[in-house]
């Protein structure tokens, strides 16, 4: 016997490959404006699609991080507790003595942003929604802009001199990029 | 029964799994032979009572002096709870406060930085397949949001048709859908994972991050259909409403098939630590992707890369690469009675071990549970129901000898997939990977009775 849920799959697949029918079987939703949507459309694609306009550089990166983040990413991005954003592999040396305990200490220190992210543009994107961690979206986008060219210098992966917008973010190339591998599908 | 009347049917002292339901049935024949020949129960019991049928009462021989002296109430002889009339109960109730000492636990070594929050389900307290609302452990990346339901919306953008924004009001509306599944975080017994000596961690600290609950929502295929999926849409960026808007990308077809807006849990309206007003459930996946508060689906061609599926939620392999978008949680199971962090109260004799498996591919089909350290095993009961992608209850009776040994677990799916052995588990991750460990858990049973963390 069909269930309530396969009928309603099947009239919705019905309604949504009839040619001409507009009425949706539930419809109950609101059309979405586009003067809505702009508040929340935040999210920044690894090819730059929508990252926004503004540009920022190493040097104010430098000052903004040392105000708005080392207090938690340590002041060369490595010492935590927060998520350690540089480094090579991301790896306590094998030869650290205090290895074990330091990872037992603060977990999310084996790796860091640098050595383990695939596209710049992430660094963009989440820095912008989600940080500082008690003050999210509080950065107007040129900040945003000085901190990931910063966090890009930091881990040797731009000149000091570099300028990071729309059209430099999307070129840098992260190492681990080429690392990585897609378990989906 | 005596323990001595069940059969050993592994070392270690494993007994038949079977016994009891052998005995259970023998007990229904004789009462079913009885009651046939009886012309009825009534009328059988206004007779001489039979053997098995009635139970016999206390026989009253003496005068019991209490109960008969004039001066004397039957309260002199109860307890004091039986002996007065009982408080006022509430609208809303609560576990008894004996009960006090089941909480949850929160991780003892997440970075002390305020919003990111681990609380871990006591599973060793816990008993059949639902975890109680309250008690459902909570990943928590920037703390809850203290949001309102009437302002709150889902919006649904990308390529779509037509952009929709659906309020909690008109989404309740919808048709729904109950599923009892469980969720589990990708980081769950990290610890065992990475640590390269056995820590002393209760089973709550170990596995507490995994829980089962009756999900109840509107079936996202039902909006998305609304809206209308363009030609090329391949994924969803799904976003929270909380202060760090949490997103991760999702392939379009996956949540088609089985994704649910998860708005009641286990009977009511989702706890707020659970994305109080609604949150995206995609069962048998890692617990991140599963987004709290969800506000926003974008449906594009690539997934984003945004900030958990670029680093937390990805996976070192042996060789060095980067394993990301593994979304399944696979075939696991843990002993939660005896576990560590408890005492066994004898030194010997009858236990009944019981556990949780799972799988996020599926159903379980088998658990085998070994008392001696892997040496043998023996199949487990699974008590019913055995649901796809839920918590799947199993027991063993063990009569224990009092000799230091390791309980293991080792569950087994419809698919056949089985755990892995620790050792063969890190020979495929990076020694500092931690995501997705399912490997087989021991808990060593030392002479005292005290039950710890162990590696087999």
């Amino acid at each position: 016997m069909p269930t309530l849920e396969k009928v309603l799959a099947l009239l919705l697949l019905a309604w949504a490959g009839a040619a001409g029918a507009t009425e949706p079987v539930i419809g109950l939703g609101e059309a979405l404006t586009e003067a809505d949507l702009a508040r929340y459309d935040i999210t920044v694609f690894p090819d730059g699609r929508n990252l926004p306009p503004g540009r920022g550089n190493v040097t104010e990166g430098r000052v903004i991080y040392r105000d708005r983040c080392a207090a938690c990413h340590g002041e060369s991005g490595i010492e935590g507790p927060a998520t350690r954003l540089a480094g090579s592999d991301g790896l306590f040396g094998w030869d650290d003595p205090l290895r074990i305990i330091r990872i037992k200490k603060y977990p999310l220190l084996i790796w860091s942003m640098g050595a383990r992210w695939p596209y710049a543009t992430s660094i963009f994107d989440y820095v912008r929604r989600a940080m500082p961690h008690t003050a999210p979206k509080s950065l107007s986008n040129d900040q945003v802009y000085a901190i990931t060219a910063y966090l890009l210098y930091m881990n040797g992966l731009i000149e000091e001199s570099a300028v990071m917008d729309q059209q430099a973010l999307p070129k840098v190339k992260m190492p681990a990029l080429d690392r990585s591998v897609s378990a989906w599908p | 029964m005596k323990t001595s009347d069940l059969s050993l049917v592994a070392g270690g002292g494993l007994l038949d799994r079977r016994d009891f339901l052998k005995r259970a049935l023998r007990y229904g024949a004789v009462a079913a032979t009885a009651a046939s020949a009886a012309p009825s129960r009534s009328h059988a019991s206004e007779r001489a009572p039979s053997a098995s049928l009635t139970p016999a009462l206390p026989q009253q021989g003496g005068q019991r002096e209490a109960a008969t002296s004039g001066a004397a109430t039957i309260a002199d002889s109860m307890a004091p709870w039986m002996t007065s009339l009982g408080g006022a109960d509430v609208a809303y109730g609560s576990p008894s406060a004996h009960e006090r000492e089941v909480q949850r636990s929160r991780k003892f070594d997440a970075p002390q930085t305020a919003g990111m929050t681990m609380w871990h389900t006591p599973l060793a307290a816990l008993q059949g397949i639902i975890t109680p609302s309250g008690l459902h452990y909570a990943v928590s990346h920037n703390g809850l949001p203290d949001l309102d339901p009437t302002r709150h919306e889902l919006l649904i953008h990308g390529l779509v048709r037509t952009p929709m924004r659906f309020s909690v009001e008109r989404l309740l509306r919808y048709p729904m859908v109950s599923r009892i599944r469980f969720l589990e975080c990708a980081g769950n017994t990290a610890y065992n994972a990475v640590s390269p000596f056995v820590e002393d961690h209760s089973c709550q600290e170990l596995f507490g991050q995994v829980s089962c609950s009756d999900w109840t929502g509107v079936p996202l295929s039902y909006l998305l259909e609304e809206a209308g999926i363009k030609d090329g849409a391949a994924w969803i960026i799904a976003e929270g409403a909380d202060g760090g808007s949490l997103t991760r990308s999702l392939p379009l077809e996956a949540v088609m098939k089985d994704a649910m807006l998860a708005l009641y849990q286990n009977g009511e309206r989702l706890r707020p630590s659970q994305g109080y007003p609604m949150r995206l459930f995609m069962p048998g996946w890692e617990g991140n992707l599963n987004v709290k508060w969800l506000h926003r689906l974008e449906l594009t061609a690539n997934p984003a890369y945004t900030k958990d599926e670029s680093g937390l939620y990805t996976q070192v392999l042996a060789d060095g690469r980067i394993q990301r978008f593994a979304f399944t949680m696979e075939v696991k199971s843990v002993i939660t009675r005896p576990s560590a962090g408890m005492v066994l109260p004898e030194p010997k004799g009858f236990y009944e071990i019981s556990g949780l498996a799972w799988s996020g591919h599926g159903r379980i089909a088998k658990v085998e549970v070994s008392a001696d350290g892997g040496e043998s095993w023996a199949e487990a009961a699974l008590q019913e129901p055995v649901l796809d992608r839920a918590f799947t209850r199993f027991s063993i009776p063990w009569r224990w000898t009092g000799a230091s040994t390791l309980l293991l677990s080792r569950a087994t799916d419809q698919h056949g997939r089985v755990q892995p052995t620790r050792k063969q588990w890190r020979k495929r991750y990076a020694a500092h990977s931690f995501n997705h460990y399912n490997a087989i858990q021991a808990w060593r049973i030392n002479r005292n009775g005290r039950v710890e963390n162990a590696y087999a």
